[in-house]
């Protein structure tokens, strides 16, 4: 399953994509004629994942842990109510747990065997996500996907990866950077991306969003 | 099923490779599959073990020829035909060539939002206690069912430590069968590094999965 379609040869890849465009056109004609589908409705799931549903989500989930002590203490306990208590609930994050990285302990989220994501808090997972360089590597060589990443955990820090194997739903609480007190909940979510809720990044540091 | 879905620890060369700016959809025919997949989850009445199962099964050159949207297509091409909501004939004229059959229910505009809001719990009470507490010494079963489970092949076999009590959870092996919801016990069982991997394995690191109860023996 690549899923990144450069590693192919292009000409080949090409005609197999217009083969599929096809047949996804064809499919959605039948379902729409046989009334199993509505238009309508295949049009608001995509806007939902496409343009509402998506990693600010759980930046807000996470800034509100950093700048809120009975928020955080509800969120590491049972993080699915404390999450809802922002309004992100629902498919995909029925059953959602926080792992929270310290100094000495790194939390990465893989799931193995297909594509399991916390979308609520993060939106749809991202091509390498799903891809198999990272499903089989992060399992047994974490710390050579985060040399992937750019970046380098100190030596002495453990790792630990949990396997989404379940319907439960993991969301990394990464370390709030230093230099930001007093930061208000709106600008602490800009230092929070995507990658540091998954635990193949960190959060940005105050300058880079001066 | 021993998969190539099933990809945990194995040996994959190239590194994972992050994509300048990411769009959710790479093409028109990726949101139409991705939104018909969730769609037609209404009316065709499958659950998420089918779904999974229909994905993952079939021979590792096709699966790992497909792209992400690609094996989701097939996927839920296989549970339509299983169902005789659509025909072989169909698909490949491209058009409707017999009555629709009749479904409960379909996904209408103004359901779309309850939907998705709803999801689809898994947590089910409980009937019985949970046969381990955390702090239990396991060991994964060697098990290689031929049909969908959820215990990935890296952990079978090996001891690890229950972390966390999940509460009782539907079952998958049995949920994707038909064979009904049957909840077990679900816990998370953590793994040393070097009990996976050997002694090459960076000491530092721990591997976790979710593992229901028939998955799991006490040692």
């Amino acid at each position: 399953m690549s899923g990144h379609h450069h590693d192919h040869d292009h000409h080949h890849d090409h005609s197999e994509l217009s083969e599929t465009e096809l047949r996804v056109r064809a499919l959605e004609t039948i379902l729409t004629e046989k009334g199993y589908v509505d238009p309508a409705a295949l049009g608001l799931l995509i806007d939902t994942y496409e343009t509402r549903v998506g990693p600010r989500n759980g930046a807000r989930v996470v800034a509100r842990a950093w700048s809120d002590p009975a928020f955080h203490a509800r969120l590491v306990t049972d993080a699915t109510p404390a999450i809802s208590e922002l309004g992100y609930a629902g498919r995909q994050g029925e059953h959602i747990v926080a792992v929270e990285n310290t100094p000495a302990l790194h939390n990465m989220v893989v799931c193995t065997l297909c594509s399991c994501y916390p979308w609520p808090v993060l939106g749809l997972p991202p091509v390498w996500y799903k891809s198999a360089p990272y499903r089989s590597k992060a399992v047994k060589d974490p710390r050579g996907v985060l040399r992937d990443f750019g970046f380098e955990l100190p030596d002495g820090t453990e790792i630990r990866v949990w396997d989404s194997t379940a319907e439960i739903r993991y969301l990394v609480l990464p370390m709030r950077p230093a230099g930001t007190e007093g930061w208000s909940e709106e600008r602490l979510a800009d230092l929070v991306t995507r990658d540091s809720m998954i635990g193949t990044g960190l959060p940005k540091q105050p300058h880079e969003v001066a | 099923m021993d998969g190539a879905h099933d990809m945990g620890g194995v040996a994959w060369s190239g590194p994972v490779l992050p994509e300048p700016n990411e769009p959710v959809f790479h093409a028109e025919w990726e949101r139409r599959a991705f939104a018909i997949t969730l769609a037609m989850g209404m009316p065709g009445g499958w659950n998420i073990d089918m779904s999974r199962f229909a994905r993952e099964n079939r021979p590792p050159a096709e699966y790992l020829g497909m792209s992400y949207y690609q094996i989701w297509l097939a996927g839920l091409e296989r549970l339509m035909l299983e169902r005789g909501l659509v025909a072989t004939d169909e698909i490949e004229a491209g058009k409707p060539l017999h009555a629709a059959k009749p479904v409960a229910k379909t996904l209408t505009p103004n359901g779309v939002a309850a939907m998705l809001h709803r999801g689809g719990p898994t947590e089910r009470g409980a009937t019985r206690p949970a046969g381990f507490a955390a702090g239990d010494c396991v060991r994964a079963k060697m098990i290689h069912p031929p049909t969908h489970t959820r215990l990935p092949g890296y952990v079978r076999g090996h001891d690890g430590i229950v972390e966390r009590v999940l509460g009782c959870h539907v079952f998958p092996d049995s949920n994707a069968s038909g064979a009904g919801e049957d909840p077990q016990w679900l816990y998370t069982v953590t793994f040393d590094g070097r009990e996976l991997w050997g002694e090459a394995s960076d000491p530092g690191l721990k591997v976790s999965v979710d593992a229901w109860e028939p998955y799991l023996e006490r040692i």
